[in-house]
């Protein structure tokens, strides 16, 4: 899976595998954690402006 | 007796516990027997099916082949929503997301069976074979259930008691906000996996009767499997729509949603089966005979592969749904519509089957028989397992969730 395992070879297929691999989890990875971010950003800024209306 | 009425969207209206919950119950037990199965299997190991040395992929492989084919209402609705726009679709696209969860849910379920031990299930990516199409099902099957783990749980969050909290309630819309970048994600990943299923048979060199020619590494069957799920996986969606209509005896999408979609299935499942039949009349009159065989050998002298099964799949299951849904009368018909639908998910799983299980058959020596296959008791609870696990969590999801936005205002009128 990782190019410090054993099996590892540095040829086309290991890269297209497992680049495409990656790839889809990065993109899944990213974007969940954006969300997470952002919506914590969100509940924080809506917290102090609640507070700014007492 | 339970009092759930807080868990309950406030604007809907549900059956009461005592009700909801005994049907639960029924089903349960259902579940509990295909668990049991799937225990035995796993402590006791693979002989407790029916499966042989000339069975290795038997009516396990083919259940998840057709539940991945199924669910692949998802993965194309979801391109229809959030790729190419089609905005009405947004009416249908949670249950969509749903269905398409259970049945990849389903389909790892039967894998994590069908590998006899679980345990070693991570093998498949720490150690992958980067030349097989399997591992490359494997990974996209995988990381798809994560992009509609996600896609699911903003309609989650979406709970009333749930939503209450600001964190998850930001984190609802905020998923919703980026879904498109999912949706593409999960259309990309789908198309590589559905490809590679049929890519598999497509390769079989050895077996005559699944061998095909094609464009570079991809034989003709890697696009086809893609094609049919694209097409007929919509029409499951609506299926279980009208199911759930059916049971709950309310309307819940509106006609003007089902129509749009039957419509793009229908001429999607039009031009599918002529690719299949230009597919299949080349496999008969040129590959098949160039390898020694004629078409006659794989469809006679068994008590089971006729050539109605050709039939069944091709007339029954391709060209009358698509002439059905592609005409306005045809899908704004009720009746009509119902045959098209129920036709196509017949025609898709019919091609699943015949791709695992015939293929399997067939002899492909002078002195070989017919191979037959009956499955065992534990594969046939092992197979039923999803259907009930299937029913449970769409049973939750409507009483729970907001998953048909149009359900209030079509109640009202």
């Amino acid at each position: 899976m990782f190019p410090f395992i054993f099996e590892w070879v540095w040829d086309t297929s290991h890269l297209l595998f497992m680049g495409a691999l990656w790839y889809a989890l990065s993109i899944m990875g990213l974007g969940v954690t954006y969300c997470v971010v952002k919506s914590i950003i969100d509940t924080n800024k809506e917290d102090s402006g609640s507070h700014s209306h007492h | 007796m339970i009092d759930d009425a807080a868990l309950i969207p406030s604007d809907l209206k549900r059956c009461s516990p005592k009700v909801f919950y005994g049907g639960i119950a029924v089903v349960s037990a259902v579940l509990l027997w295909g668990v049991y199965a799937m225990f035995l299997c796993w402590f006791k190991g693979l002989n407790q099916t029916n499966m042989n040395d000339a069975y290795g992929f038997a009516l396990w492989i083919w259940a998840d082949l057709a539940v991945i084919a199924l669910g692949g209402g998802a993965f194309f609705t979801g391109f229809l929503r959030y790729i190419v726009g089609k905005d009405e679709l947004k009416n249908i696209i949670n249950f969509a997301v749903i269905i398409g969860f259970i049945c990849y849910s389903s389909a790892l379920l039967i894998l994590a069976i069908d590998i006899g031990q679980p345990l070693r299930g991570w093998f498949i990516f720490w150690h992958a074979n980067v030349h097989s199409m399997l591992t490359e099902v494997a990974f996209c099957l995988t990381c798809y259930f994560g992009v509609l783990t996600i896609e699911y749980l903003p309609l989650i969050l979406e709970n009333p008691q749930i939503y209450k909290n600001a964190f998850w309630h930001h984190l609802s819309h905020n998923l919703h906000e980026v879904m498109a970048v999912f949706a593409a994600t999960g259309a990309f990943l789908s198309c590589f996996h559905q490809g590679s299923l049929g890519g598999v048979a497509g390769v079989l060199y050895g077996r005559p009767f699944a061998y095909r020619e094609g464009i570079f590494v991809w034989p003709w069957t890697f696009f086809l499997f893609t094609w049919s799920a694209a097409a007929c996986g919509p029409c499951f969606t609506i299926l279980i729509t009208k199911i759930t209509e059916f049971i709950t005896r309310k309307k819940l999408v509106k006609d003007n949603v089902i129509e749009l979609l039957a419509k793009i299935s229908g001429w999607m499942i039009f031009t599918y089966i002529i690719a299949k039949i230009i597919d299949t009349a080349y496999w008969a009159y040129t590959t098949a005979p160039s390898m020694g065989f004629e078409i006659g050998q794989f469809y006679s002298n068994n008590s089971l592969y006729g050539y109605w099964i050709l039939f069944l799949e091709i007339v029954i299951g391709g060209i009358l749904p698509a002439l059905i849904l592609i005409t306005k009368k045809g899908r704004s018909n009720s009746f009509l519509l119902m045959i098209a639908i129920i036709c196509a998910v017949i025609g898709v799983t019919t091609n699943r089957w015949v791709m695992v299980l015939q293929v399997m058959a067939v002899p492909v020596l002078s002195f070989e028989e017919w191979y037959m296959y009956f499955p065992s008791w534990q594969e046939i609870a092992t197979t039923v397992l999803p259907v009930a696990y299937g029913i449970i969590l769409i049973a939750l999801s409507y009483r729970y969730l907001p998953v048909f936005p149009q359900e209030q205002e079509l109640y009202n009128s």
